[in-house]
């Protein structure tokens, strides 16, 4: 029987898995322990519903509504000088519980702090655009909905920024493998010559490292050199090779270590 | 192999030329020299005066953060290389301290010192490339072959520590794979020592020159509101008013014990910048002596350590894999399998030449990271061009994109 293989996640697994293993958790503290954080939160609490919120390597990880983004970002901007938006992307759990999983990385530069916004959206649902808060988020979510699907409303320029305009398929979904799908495969050839070129022209070379020895158009044999073209059968002479003439070649002398300068000065 | 007609023909049937409006829509890139790489930016002029810009990025998108959760974390550390290729060390270390934030490990102090060494060097070497392109865009050749012959120097000097000069790989999550060379210290001094009269001669080639103060004062100004709204770090920030330097402000490593000033300017146009970086070049010099001087200490302590111990996570000595069976055994699955971090998240700042180089790593206890994340700052410094560059004119986009300082390996990724 075939090895079954799961389709909603094709990315690299452990080819050893101990059954009896169980991942350690990293620390996560209260918030109560930091006392910028628990003001913050509270004046969070104050407005918005907070699903939960505790620290995690020195940073206040929150969890909030989807629907409260917007509100909750104009509030740290504004009232607890949360000024930058460092980063915001998605987090794939679509083979879980079908959800993405969304985060917001702020900075507080007066207060040396950062904080982590989170929430989590169904799969096919948009986010809120905060992009009139923080312009960075026009580049980022246009990223994430490249990378992801994830539309965001009220964005001016919702279109794929690292993928070409008329790409298919999102890159970081787990159902999108490392090597690209049969779409990424044939991108050029099906855009430039047309779908009916594909059995002419050939699958890419993938491997760049892949040596074909009997290819001499493409490959040279390296101590076995022969003439380009030449078809080849395995049972050629081998050839010495020398690659410098004893004294060496004209105007290039062979080192000599006794004679030389070592030079450490760099305008000499 | 026969001829297929070729379908990128263009098809002009339904595309109108003339605009009544007088505008023209202008491609800048993406093969432009003074780009700095893969930039495509759509300018639309209004005679020579730019109306609208929309930079167009993605030309050298690797995938880098699919190829992350696919690739066990040491296997990674080389991908890092080819993000700011500029300055690799500082993308190596950013991986490395987000790692070992993770797996929550302590790295010996004469590895600590290596590593500060090293991305002063990259520094170094960033801030100085950044100025012999900028100053070849403008048009200052002699700048441009003195900057690259003190870079070429630190190149050296790396080339020698680690064997290569643009991809350095030469920082491994717990530590520093290799002690310094030999040379490495007094090839460091030399190099510090004329330091100081290099940046003079830049600085006197440069700063009274009327040609290079009128491309660059007043040109390409960044408020402070749109710098912070931009995601705007590093010397883009620091140009815009806010004194705001991760080594200062968050410091990891040994940057505490260091003494050094971040200087910044509330002006924020190009020339700003321009002082900024030569500034901070000054401030680099300045570490790397305090640096030298800690080095030594370690040296005459007898803290020989390089990596740190931790054998569910880092492999053990190379002496000890050769001579004891269990490290062997620990060694062997720490290459095949790869390391299992604790399940959680990080996301770990550090100031790279370009600005804030953040790595958000979501690990769900598997040897590949569920989620990893860059946040390289030339992403919003490319962004941040169409909002600055509606209003100036066409040689100011060269200049503008000159002192963004973007590196397209960081953008695309």
């Amino acid at each position: 029987m075939r090895a079954y293989k799961p389709k909603d996640d094709v990315q690299a697994k452990a080819y050893y898995t101990d059954r009896f293993y169980v991942a350690p958790q990293m620390p996560k503290s209260s918030v109560e322990e930091d006392e910028v954080f628990a003001s913050d939160l509270a004046a969070i609490k104050e407005k918005f519903e907070v699903k939960e919120a505790y620290i995690q390597v020195e940073q206040m990880v929150v969890y909030i509504n989807a629907h409260d983004i917007y509100g909750v970002l104009e509030l740290m901007r504004d009232e607890l000088s949360y000024t930058q938006l460092s980063e915001m992307s998605a987090i794939d759990w679509l083979a879980k519980d079908n959800t993405f999983e969304i985060f917001y990385q702020m900075l507080s530069m007066t207060k040396r702090k950062r904080i982590r916004i989170k929430y989590f959206i169904q799969n096919g649902e948009a986010v809120d655009s905060v992009e009139k808060l923080f312009r960075s988020a026009d580049w980022s979510e246009r990223e994430m909905f490249d990378m992801f699907g994830i539309e965001a409303n009220n964005h001016p320029f919702m279109k794929r920024i690292l993928m070409p305009y008329d790409w298919q398929g999102n890159p970081l979904l787990k159902t999108y493998p490392l090597e690209g799908d049969e779409f990424a495969a044939w991108y050029e050839v099906d855009k430039i010559y047309g779908k009916e070129a594909r059995d002419i022209i050939g699958p890419e070379l993938r491997d760049p490292a892949k040596v074909d020895r009997y290819d001499s158009e493409r490959f040279a044999r390296l101590g076995h050199e022969v003439p380009k073209g030449t078809k080849i059968t395995g049972d050629e002479p081998a050839v010495t090779q020398s690659y410098q003439e004893e004294g060496g070649v004209f105007l290039v002398k062979k080192l000599d270590k006794e004679s030389s300068v070592i030079i450490d000065d760099p305008q000499r | 192999m026969a001829q297929v007609k070729n379908r990128l023909t263009p098809f002009f049937e339904n595309i109108t030329f003339d605009r009544d409006d007088n505008e023209l829509v202008l491609n800048f890139g993406p093969q432009h020299p003074s780009a700095h790489g893969q930039l495509r930016l759509m300018l639309h002029l209004q005679q020579e005066q730019i109306v609208k810009a929309h930079p167009d990025v993605g030309y050298l998108h690797r995938g880098m953060e699919k190829m992350a959760e696919n690739m066990i974390y040491n296997e990674f550390m080389p991908t890092t290389d080819r993000m700011d290729y500029i300055a690799s060390s500082s993308n190596n270390y950013g991986f490395a301290l987000a790692v070992e934030k993770l797996i929550g490990l302590e790295v010996p102090r004469r590895a600590k010192v290596i590593r500060m060494l090293l991305l002063e060097i990259n520094r170094l070497m960033s801030h100085l490339f950044w100025l012999a392109t900028t100053a070849l865009d403008i048009g200052a050749m002699t700048v441009f072959l003195f900057a690259f012959r003190e870079r070429e120097y630190l190149m050296d000097i790396i080339e020698g520590y680690c064997g290569a000069r643009l991809t350095h790989a030469a920082i491994r999550i717990g530590g520093v794979p290799l002690d310094l060379q030999d040379s490495f210290l007094h090839q460091l001094r030399v190099f510090l020592n004329k330091l100081p009269q290099n940046i003079k001669d830049y600085e006197d080639l440069l700063d009274s020159n009327r040609i290079w103060l009128m491309r660059m004062e007043e040109v390409g100004t960044i408020s402070t509101e749109m710098a912070l709204s931009w995601g705007c770090t590093g010397p883009m920030l620091r140009a815009s008013g806010v004194a705001w330097d991760i080594r200062k402000e968050e410091p990891y490593e040994l940057y505490d014990e260091v003494e050094f000033n971040v200087p910044f300017s509330d002006k924020g146009d190009n020339f700003a910048r321009y002082r900024i970086y030569m500034e901070e070049m000054r401030e680099s010099a300045k570490i790397l002596y305090q640096c030298i001087e800690m080095y030594e200490k370690c040296e005459k302590d007898g803290q020989t350590d390089l990596m740190a111990h931790a054998p569910k996570y880092i492999s053990a000595p190379k002496i000890d894999i050769m001579t004891q069976n269990y490290s062997l055994m620990q060694h062997f699955v720490l290459v095949t399998q790869g390391m299992r971090p604790p399940v959680g998240e990080v996301y770990i700042p550090t100031e790279s030449p370009k600005g804030e180089l953040g790595f958000y790593i979501n690990s769900q206890g598997g040897p590949y990271p569920y989620r990893l994340k860059l946040r390289a700052p030339s992403f919003w410094h490319t962004g941040i061009l169409t909002d600055l560059l509606p209003g100036h004119y066409i040689p100011d986009v060269v200049s503008i994109i000159g002192t963004t300082n973007i590196v397209f390996g960081e953008v695309d990724r």
